[in-house]
């Protein structure tokens, strides 16, 4: 966890009270509505369909269990007791009062926790691996060059204002599990020959309406001119970004416009300028963040827990959560653990307040005090003794939060949808129940195996679905909630030799009710054609192409609800 | 009369004073540009002007405080630099961060509460037009 010094905490407090400004003037009418939006959307306050909803950033999605207790003191003393963490690793409350506002970003501020940049037209909470700093994979622990980045982005005097909205993924791993090529830049950390530490620059990658794979315009860029390179290129999206339609405002607009040569060499030229200036990273600052980090105080284990591996064995139940929500860790004897927000019957990523307090409770017996948010919406311990798995189990198991699902079909992304956001086309949350209780069946998930299932409410694709191997669209035909369905999604190199895809539209949209049937007869066609359990549905899909499910779902004629009812 | 916030201070605008927009300048000493224009056009010719003016046309059209940073940082400009149009209150400190020294403020009628604007926030992360030290620098110093 990175501890604030006096003057990070200063300029939170100095945020609370601007904001707590800006709010009394737009409530006395000196600001109008236009006037505050800008504003309060820079503090995460939407006004919502029912209510307004504030985002909570949890930067780089790490938190304490100091934290988490405050998130669910504000979601019982200001909201209905329960928050929602989004796929941008933040939480979100749904029923704030605009009045209290002010007064929530106060108690978060007391443990060093804002809502800055949150939304707005400006740089987004940056995300990254879930697993940073202890995946078994890493090549750099992203954590340090991520709060680096926090610092830069926050508050940044020249691009508050950008055409659009602006968002950053960091990985350090072999693995991607940050989705840097769908991001407007992603960064992979990574090493030279003699150890020294660079990054990939990716650029222009994103989903929405314009669903983009993100294009590499600088393969090793030392780390000390991280900043300053990315001070050029925000330089040259906010000159040359457009601005008079928001749907063609984001970078990758701009990158594809150009072409990803002539963006680059107007990166490196704007860069010439910034290069070994004063805001070049020194090694002295890198030290200093990585001081500021505490550290989980491991005990030297076995690699292996001979203990856990009987339970293994003699119970069943344990060894299918061990199986999909238990990961290798870097260091002997520990593990990872992903809790669960995913429980068949629960909105996914919802908690309540109840849950948030008693995982704070295991993450300060089993983890030391800190846990993460991952962009799939659960909850991770990171640093779980291999020894404790079982207890730690038990006791997840007790709060329904154990469903040992992580990588399967109900491990749904989903963003609020109709439910609760303004944007929406469709509601997203019924759908996901719907298919989580068919295919509640355990052993016939497991069968299935590794498969994400992801559902945006809104071509904003808040729920990921252009990446989901199974990707639900809420799309609206004259006035009603219908549903595209889209295979063959990827969010990035998680397995080798499956990088980044945006998933196909398999034909017409569907009726609600239609989509669990409908995602059915595509497992069937998977487990007809897959070559061996090994290879998963989206690998099927690459494989054979989208013909033959195209062809079960919609029959030879191709027809479909909606056809009916036009005819 | 239009009121100005010059050096922190509230103070007239200078009654004989006049903005030529880019397109039709031609050496005078004030000189307008638009968020689409292009600073550069003004290198090496920037010691006969006392006063840049930098239009927002709207203040989520964030390209002025770009334009704002080159003047400054890479062109050299030394003179007054100012934000007009959609100028709030709100807007202040970035906007002086990125080395606008003169506001025209939209709202005439609370021009204090502007100025109050300005101190937002005692200090900013990034190397900035104001304060060319990044803070880690200067924490390390
Ligand atoms: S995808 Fe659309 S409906 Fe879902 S949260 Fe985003 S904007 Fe709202």
């Amino acid at each position: 966890m990175y501890l604030y010094d006096e003057i990070d905490q200063r300029m939170v407090d100095e945020r609370v009270r601007q904001f707590r400004g800006q709010t009394q003037r737009f409530l006395a009418g000196e600001l109008s509505e236009d006037q505050f939006r800008p504003l309060r959307l820079q503090n995460g306050l939407y006004i919502q369909r029912y209510a307004p909803m504030l985002r909570v950033a949890i930067p780089y999605g790490l938190l304490s269990t100091r934290q988490l207790r405050k998130l669910a003191a504000i979601a019982r003393k200001y909201d209905r007791g329960y928050g929602h963490f989004s796929t941008r690793q933040n939480i979100q409350f749904n029923w704030p009062k605009l009045e209290e506002v002010p007064d929530i970003l106060a108690e978060l501020a007391e443990v060093q926790m804002h809502a800055i940049q949150t939304s707005g037209n400006c740089i987004r909470n940056t995300t990254t691996d879930h697993f940073a700093g202890v995946a078994r994979d890493e090549i750099v622990d992203s954590l340090v060059w991520c709060e680096l980045i926090r610092q830069w982005s926050t508050f940044h005097p020249e691009f508050a204002f950008l055409p659009r909205k602006f968002k950053i993924a960091v990985n350090g791993a072999v693995a991607d599990r940050a989705a840097t090529y769908l991001h407007d830049i992603g960064l992979h950390a990574l090493r030279d020959g003699d150890g020294n530490v660079g990054f990939r620059v990716i650029v222009g990658g994103g989903m929405g309406r314009t669903p983009v794979i993100g294009t590499v315009i600088r393969e090793f860029l030392p780390w000390r001119h991280l900043l300053t390179y990315l001070d050029a290129i925000l330089r040259v999206y906010n000159r040359y970004g457009r601005r008079d339609n928001k749907y063609k405002a984001r970078i990758k607009i701009l990158v594809k416009a150009l072409g990803a040569e002539v963006f680059a060499s107007k990166v490196e030229a704007e860069w010439s300028h910034l290069e070994d200036g004063p805001a070049t990273l020194i090694e002295e600052e890198v030290a200093r963040i990585e001081s500021r980090f505490t550290r989980p105080d491991y005990a030297a284990l076995p690699a292996d827990d001979a203990w856990s591996r009987g339970k293994l064995v003699a119970d069943k139940a344990f060894a299918a959560w061990a199986r999909r929500n238990v990961h290798e860790h870097k260091v002997d004897g520990y593990a990872a653990v992903s809790v669960s927000l995913k429980k068949t019957g629960a909105a996914p990523g919802d908690a309540s307040a109840e849950q948030m307090d008693a995982i704070a409770d295991l993450a300060d017996r089993y983890s030391f005090g800190e846990l993460r948010v991952s962009h799939e919406q659960n909850l991770i311990l990171a640093d779980v003794r291999q020894s404790h798995l079982y207890e730690l189990w038990q006791s997840l198991r007790a709060l329904g939060l154990a469903s040992p699902n992580i990588g399967l079909i109900t491990n749904i992304i989903a963003c609020p949808g109709g439910d609760f956001c303004s944007l929406a086309n469709a509601k997203s949350l019924p759908v996901a129940d719907a298919i989580q209780q068919k295919f509640d069946d355990l052993d016939f998930q497991h069968d299935i195996g590794e498969l994400d299932l992801n559902i945006s409410g809104c071509i904003n694709s808040c729920g990921h679905h252009h990446v989901g191997h199974i990707g639900v669209l809420g799309v609206d035909k004259h006035g009603e909630e219908w549903y595209q369905v889209t295979i063959g999604g990827n969010q990035g190199l998680t397995r080798p030799g499956a990088p980044a895809a945006l998933g196909r539209v398999i034909g017409p949209s569907f009726a609600r009710e239609e989509v669990p049937a409908v995602v059915e007869k595509l497992i069937e066609v998977y487990l007809e054609h897959r070559d061996s359990e090994a290879e998963r549905f989206v690998d099927t899909v690459w494989r054979i192409g989208i013909e033959p499910f195209k062809e079960r779902v919609y029959g030879t004629h191709h027809q479909t609800a909606e056809d009916r009812r036009a005819a | 009369m239009a009121l100005i916030i010059r050096q922190r201070k509230i103070v007239a605008r200078p009654e004989d004073e006049r903005l030529v927009p880019l397109a039709q300048w031609n050496g005078e000493p004030g000189v307008l540009l638009g968020t689409a224009d292009d600073p550069a056009a003004l290198k090496g010719r920037l010691d006969r002007l006392s006063v840049i003016a930098i239009e927002f046309p709207q203040f989520t059209d964030g390209r002025g405080y770009t334009i704002a940073r080159l003047l400054r940082e890479r062109y050299g400009y030394k003179g007054e630099l100012r934000a007009v149009g959609e100028v709030l209150r709100d807007n202040l400190f970035y906007l002086s961060r990125c080395g606008f020294d003169s506001f025209l403020v939209s709202d005439q009628s609370r021009l204090d509460d502007a100025l109050e604007g300005l101190g937002d926030f005692s200090d900013g992360y990034q190397a900035s037009a104001d304060r060319p030290q990044p803070l880690f620098r200067r924490r390390a110093a």
